[in-house]
Order: C-alpha cells, then sequence, then structure tokens
C-alpha cells in the first residue's frame, strides 16, 4: 500500500505539464490528495489585476483529482479525466499559493466520482470548487 | 445625393482588426505561456495550441494533460467573447486603436463556471479550437467551445462556460 503511494508521488512529479506549472504535492493517502501551486507571473489571465488564469486553477484541479484518483484503495491502474466542472467563486489573491484538496469519494468498476476544493491563504473562503468523473483502467 | 463613405481599403481594414486581436492575446502571460496563438478569417477566431512538451501529462502514451486541454478551451471562449465584445467598437471607430495596451483595451470577461467533456485523449500534435457564444447578454454570456487535433469532425473535447461581462464605463 504504501509503495503504491510512493509511487503515486512520483508519478505525478513526473507530469511534464505539472511539473511547468510549479505544482508540488503536499500529501497523498486513501483517496485525498493535496497539491499546491506557487503564485508565478506567467500564469496571471488578467494583466489588469495580476490574477492567476483560471486554466491554470483547471490544469491543478484536474491535476488534484486525478492523483486522488490513483491513490484511492481500490488501487486503479490509471485513470483519465471523462468530465471536470469547476465553478470559480472568487478571483485568487495575486501573489498567494493556491492549494487544492482533492477526494475521491465513489469508485465503481468503470468511474471514479471526485470533489475537489481551491484555497488561496485564506483557508475559510475557497478560491474554486470542482466535481469530476474518471475512468477507471485496468483494476487489479 | 448620397453620401455614403467610400468603403475602407481592405488592408487597413484587416490591419486593424489583426492589430486589436494582437493586443488582446500578447497581453496576456498565460496565454503566451501555454503557446496558443489566433488566426483570424473576418470576425471568425481559430485558436491553435501548437504541440509542446510542457503540454504532456502522461508520458507513458503520451497524451496532453487534461489541464493544458481545459485552459485552451478556456482562453479560446475567454478571447472570442471578448473579440465579440469589441467588434461593434473597433469597426465604428468607437476604440481608438492607435494606443491599445491592456490599460485601454476594456476589461476581460470573468469565468462564473467551466465544464470541460473530455472526449478522446489529445494526441502529442497541435490542437485547434473554436467557441461559439450562444448568448451574450449586458451581464452574463454563455460559450460552447469544440476542440480537435486532425479531422475536424472528431472532437477530443468540448466545454461550456458562463462568464459575468465587464460592465462598460459610460
Amino acid at each position: 500500500m504504501t509503495d503504491k503511494i510512493k509511487l503515486a508521488a512520483s508519478f505525478i512529479k513526473a507530469l511534464p505539464h505539472s511539473a511547468a506549472l510549479g505544482m508540488q504535492l503536499q500529501s497523498i493517502e486513501a483517496g485525498t490528495a493535496v497539491i499546491s501551486m506557487p503564485y508565478n507571473d506567467q500564469l496571471v489571465g488578467d494583466p489588469k489585476t495580476g490574477v492567476i488564469h483560471g486554466g491554470a486553477v483547471s490544469a491543478l484541479m484536474d491535476t488534484c483529482c486525478g492523483a486522488a484518483v490513483m491513490s484511492h484503495p481500490s488501487n486503479p491502474a490509471g485513470t483519465a479525466t471523462m468530465d471536470l466542472r469547476i465553478e470559480y467563486l472568487r478571483a485568487a489573491v495575486p501573489g498567494q499559493t493556491i492549494t487544492t484538496t482533492a477526494t475521491c469519494y465513489h469508485v465503481t468498476r468503470s468511474v471514479a466520482f471526485v470533489r475537489a476544493q481551491a484555497m488561496d491563504e485564506d483557508s475559510d473562503n475557497p478560491v474554486a470548487i470542482a466535481t469530476g468523473t474518471f475512468t477507471v483502467e485496468g483494476k487489479r | 445625393m448620397s453620401t455614403r463613405r467610400p468603403p475602407e481599403p481592405v488592408q487597413v481594414v484587416k490591419q486593424r482588426r489583426d492589430k486589436v486581436l494582437r493586443a488582446m492575446v500578447d497581453g496576456v502571460p498565460y496565454i503566451r505561456f501555454l503557446g496558443i496563438e489566433f488566426e483570424r478569417r473576418g470576425d471568425e477566431l481559430t485558436g491553435i495550441m501548437p504541440f509542446k512538451d510542457s503540454l504532456i501529462g502522461n508520458p507513458m502514451l503520451p497524451a496532453l494533460h487534461g489541464g493544458a486541454t481545459a485552459a485552451f478551451l478556456e482562453v479560446t471562449a475567454i478571447i472570442t467573447l471578448s473579440w465579440g465584445m469589441l467588434w461593434e467598437d473597433m469597426e465604428s471607430g468607437a476604440l481608438d486603436v492607435t494606443n491599445l495596451d491592456h490599460a485601454h483595451l476594456p476589461r476581460l470577461p470573468k469565468t462564473i463556471d467551466f465544464t470541460v467533456d473530455y472526449l478522446r485523449s489529445g494526441l502529442p500534435r497541435d490542437a485547434y479550437a473554436r467557441a461559439r457564444i450562444n448568448r451574450s447578454g449586458r451581464r452574463y454570456a454563455s460559450v460552447h467551445v469544440e476542440a480537435w487535433q486532425d479531422n475536424r469532425a472528431r472532437l477530443f473535447a468540448q466545454a461550456t462556460g458562463h462568464f459575468v461581462m465587464p460592465q462598460r464605463s459610460e
């Protein structure tokens, strides 16, 4: 089990796009993953305000949801996003790290259901929330 | 008896439209980070995301990262929406095209929600996207966007998003 989690952790570090966005895996355990993404000028979506682009938050949410699926106790061998909906509740404060927590709360033979939240340094008010469904490949 | 103005020379029209489009796209750091470009035919825009290694999600397949796909769709939706919003002012001359940095362009629409439907895995090739504005009101807009790679009819992802339109200063 521990090996599986270690494997998942190194796998996420090896995702080129996630690495390019500066994502860091904080924890991963039994269907719950926490990944953070430090503020970076290159990720700005609105040059007037310096707010991070929604697309970068989507990429963080997608990575974190996928990681949560991979760490689920049912041991999926692989996963891919089928559907991901994101609601942007407020603009992330420029300069602050965004941290996402995703939970894979149900897995069937072929589908995994995930929910996620993204926070900046104000951990009481989410920046965005996400709901996704993921494929489950070759369960062992 | 008619006081109709003669039509503008075609290169003047093209130059103005391309300049506004470029100003809109070049000002956004994240669009540059992903390497997304836009092609224009009249008012129709096509987003292009040329393939590069840093867009890969799963290195075993390899496939585009779902996040890169989502971002590409969202960028295409926002630029197409802003472009539609600017079109009339640009064509009528109400928009001053001599000074077109982001300080002088209207604010961008803000995403309320965005739902991506992943239809097949993104191949390590260039991707294309076009958005359709299904509704654009004073306050809200609804946009659908489709992305494909080798075959226009075989979409690899599509999305629908809702946006808050920037309030225009009177």
